[in-house]
């Protein structure tokens, strides 16, 4: 027997002795730990979600604060649902939400597998290609204004410098078939590491002794790389996008230091058209119902999606 | 050779892979570096075609590297009459700079105390984040709380609203109790919008720990905080830093609840750096040399903690 048993052994019955003789007993302490964190998780979050579900039936605008709130039922909902304006931002969400997966999924797998393959210095580019996605999204927007300028900007320069057009001649932050892939291409610049850096943890937790049992089988490297390492990392990539899709789905600063949500509402994601509703127009209680509808939208699609991703786990 | 590996990559595909992957780095700074050059550059000089990208020089591609940015960004300018600049010779080298436009230099700029808010409000929210998290993370792992994965993964989950929809609320919340545009406000805000991922974290990194050695100081007469802080804080440190940089970063880059709550008084950068106004439209040189200087922390700060920090990106995730 070990000593580590023994002193396991031994500290199982004097534990709840001790515990008695000095001190506060454990509940106490539990008490004491949890209950500030309790309280604020209760103040910042539990709290706001019971009011917006409150205000979302009544016809509250938060710039009239002595106007009595009248119930209204679900006539907030009924309004949102059937908006076809609403659609629209629900559509330019769509477009920004599947294209920056699609990009960021294929891009961030690439250079995993590329970075695992072991270079010299690949953690010091790791680190480089990193960087963006530290950076705070308003001013990365803000700063992506200035390299989209029509004229001067250096995104057209290069543009023009590759394709022999005119630099001027082209806006795409102006043009209502560019401005949606402006804020995708910036996304994306900016949130491939993250899928990268979690396909990087899918390849490195892979065994070696995997492939090396399928080399003793003489499958090709192809065979190998579809059979093995494109299932095992999958688990992997689609925890990254369902994070990229929550994150994006609720996207706002970066789009609306872009673009501001045009031109006209090109890139009015649902975010920034709930902004609208409820800092511009103050109609608090409609957004507050508009809200509803998003969180439960999030919601469902996550919780559909992790079941989903279960299934590929269990394979 | 004595050991072979099917898995070690030829050197002719190392080579392959890390040239696309240079370049793909290199491309990927264009951006950062540029914004650190305009920063350096003179108001026509940032705007100018074809872009200006090589110091010093005669050419039409290069620029001569000034100030101005800065200046402009640290100070609040106007325009002065002949008479007035004649009667008063430029003291400093910002005066200087200034007077090429008939300017004077009036006072300092709002950037000094929108970047300090963002400091106060970024520490303060980590810090109570993680002191309130550690202990949080500490009950949760040790002791059996009714509800907890439950709670903690609902609380989680709320994090999937849009923040504009946690704003509304919560901006109804602060206008009757007198936090609105206050540091205490958001750093609540911000601790509480941090704390269900702090805990969450620190609960993973001290279940890593085995309870032994705290039962061992028990047994020695410790009473349960004493063991908690003698015994668990310390080798829970790298997974309070890690947590705390995460903590930090979602402070120092937040804005949809900035630009909503605050107005004045506890405005952070963000917000605040896209109004910079200069003469005849936006300020380029002078939003870049704001956007460089609070950018910079970040990125210095993920060079030299790359460890923990990338680590901590695909802990965080994998966990789950």
């Amino acid at each position: 027997m070990s000593y580590r048993t023994i002193d396991r052994g031994a500290a199982a019955t004097p534990e709840p002795v001790a515990r008695k003789i000095r001190g506060l007993s454990d509940r106490a302490i539990a008490w004491i730990f949890v209950a500030p964190t309790i309280f604020l998780l209760l103040a910042i979050n539990i709290f706001p979600l019971i009011w917006t579900i409150r205000l979302s039936f009544t016809n509250y605008k938060a710039n009239r604060i002595n106007r009595e709130p009248e119930w209204i039922g679900l006539r907030n909902y009924e309004r949102i649902l059937t908006d076809s304006d609403i659609w629209l931002n629900m559509q330019a969400t769509a477009h920004f939400l599947i294209w920056t997966i699609f990009f960021q999924v294929l891009i961030g797998f690439a250079l995993a597998w590329l970075i695992n393959k072991k270079f010299k210095g690949n953690d010091l580019w790791t680190t480089i290609i990193v960087l963006p996605m530290m950076l705070s999204p308003a001013v990365v927007g803000n700063f992506w204004k200035f390299l989209y300028q029509p004229q001067i900007g250096l995104f057209n320069y290069i543009i023009a410098f590759f394709t022999g057009k005119e630099p001027s001649s082209f806006e795409m932050l102006g043009q209502v078939n560019l401005a949606p892939w402006s804020i995708v291409i910036v996304d994306t610049w900016m949130w491939t590491p993250f899928v990268m850096l979690i396909c990087l943890a899918g390849l490195r937790s892979i065994p070696d002794y995997i492939y090396e049992a399928a080399e003793v089988d003489r499958a090709s490297k192809l065979r190998q790389f579809f059979t093995i390492t494109v299932p095992m990392v999958l688990p992997f990539l689609m925890l990254a996008v369902l994070f990229r899709g929550i994150e994006n789905f609720k996207m706002f600063d970066l789009v609306v230091q872009l673009t501001g949500g045009g031109p006209g509402s090109t890139t009015e994601l649902t975010s920034i058209n709930l902004k609208r509703e409820a800092f511009e127009k103050w109609r608090t209680g409609y957004a507050s119902a508009y809200a509803i509808i998003l969180f439960v939208t999030v919601f469902g699609l996550a919780s559909i999606y992790v079941k989903a991703l279960n299934k590929v786990k269990e394979r | 050779m004595s050991s072979f590996s099917v898995t070690e990559p030829s050197s002719r595909t190392k080579w392959f892979a890390g040239t696309l992957v240079v370049l793909y780095a290199v491309i990927t700074m264009i951006p950062l570096v540029w914004i650190a050059l305009t920063g350096f550059k003179s108001p026509a000089d940032a705007i100018s075609y074809p872009p200006k990208y090589l110091i010093g020089g005669d050419s039409d591609t290069s620029f001569t590297p000034t100030l101005e940015g800065y200046v402009n960004l640290f100070t609040t300018r106007t325009r002065q009459t002949p008479e007035f600049l004649d009667a008063n010779p430029p003291e400093t080298w910002a005066d200087e700079i200034v007077r090429q436009y008939d300017m004077v230099i009036v006072g300092p700029s709002k950037f000094g105390e929108r970047f300090l808010n963002s400091v106060i409000i970024g520490f303060g929210s980590t810090f109570l984040s993680v002191f309130l998290g550690t202990l949080a993370a500490y009950a949760f792992s040790r002791f059996k709380i009714p509800l907890a994965d439950d709670l903690l993964f609902f609380i989680l989950s709320t994090r999937m609203m849009p923040p504009i929809a946690v704003a509304i609320p919560i901006f109804l919340m602060y206008r009757q109790l007198g936090l609105s545009d206050t540091h205490l406000g958001m750093i609540l805000l911000y601790t509480g919008v941090n704390i269900s991922l702090a805990v969450w974290l620190l609960k993973s990194f001290i279940d890593g720990i085995p309870t032994e050695y705290e039962e061992a100081a028990l047994i020695d007469g410790y009473t349960r905080f004493q063991a908690f802080y003698k015994v668990v804080l310390p080798q829970a440190a790298t997974g309070i830093a890690s947590t705390a940089i995460f903590c930090l970063i979602f402070a120092w880059n937040e804005y949809a609840f900035a630009v909503l709550l605050t107005t004045a008084n506890a405005q952070t950068a963000p917000p605040f750096i896209p109004t910079i106004i200069g003469v005849g439209g936006l300020d380029w040189p002078a939003i870049a040399a704001g956007v460089t200087i609070f950018l910079l922390p970040v990125m210095i700060f993920t060079i030299l903690l790359r460890k923990h920090l990338l680590r901590g990106i695909t802990f965080g995730a994998v966990r789950k």
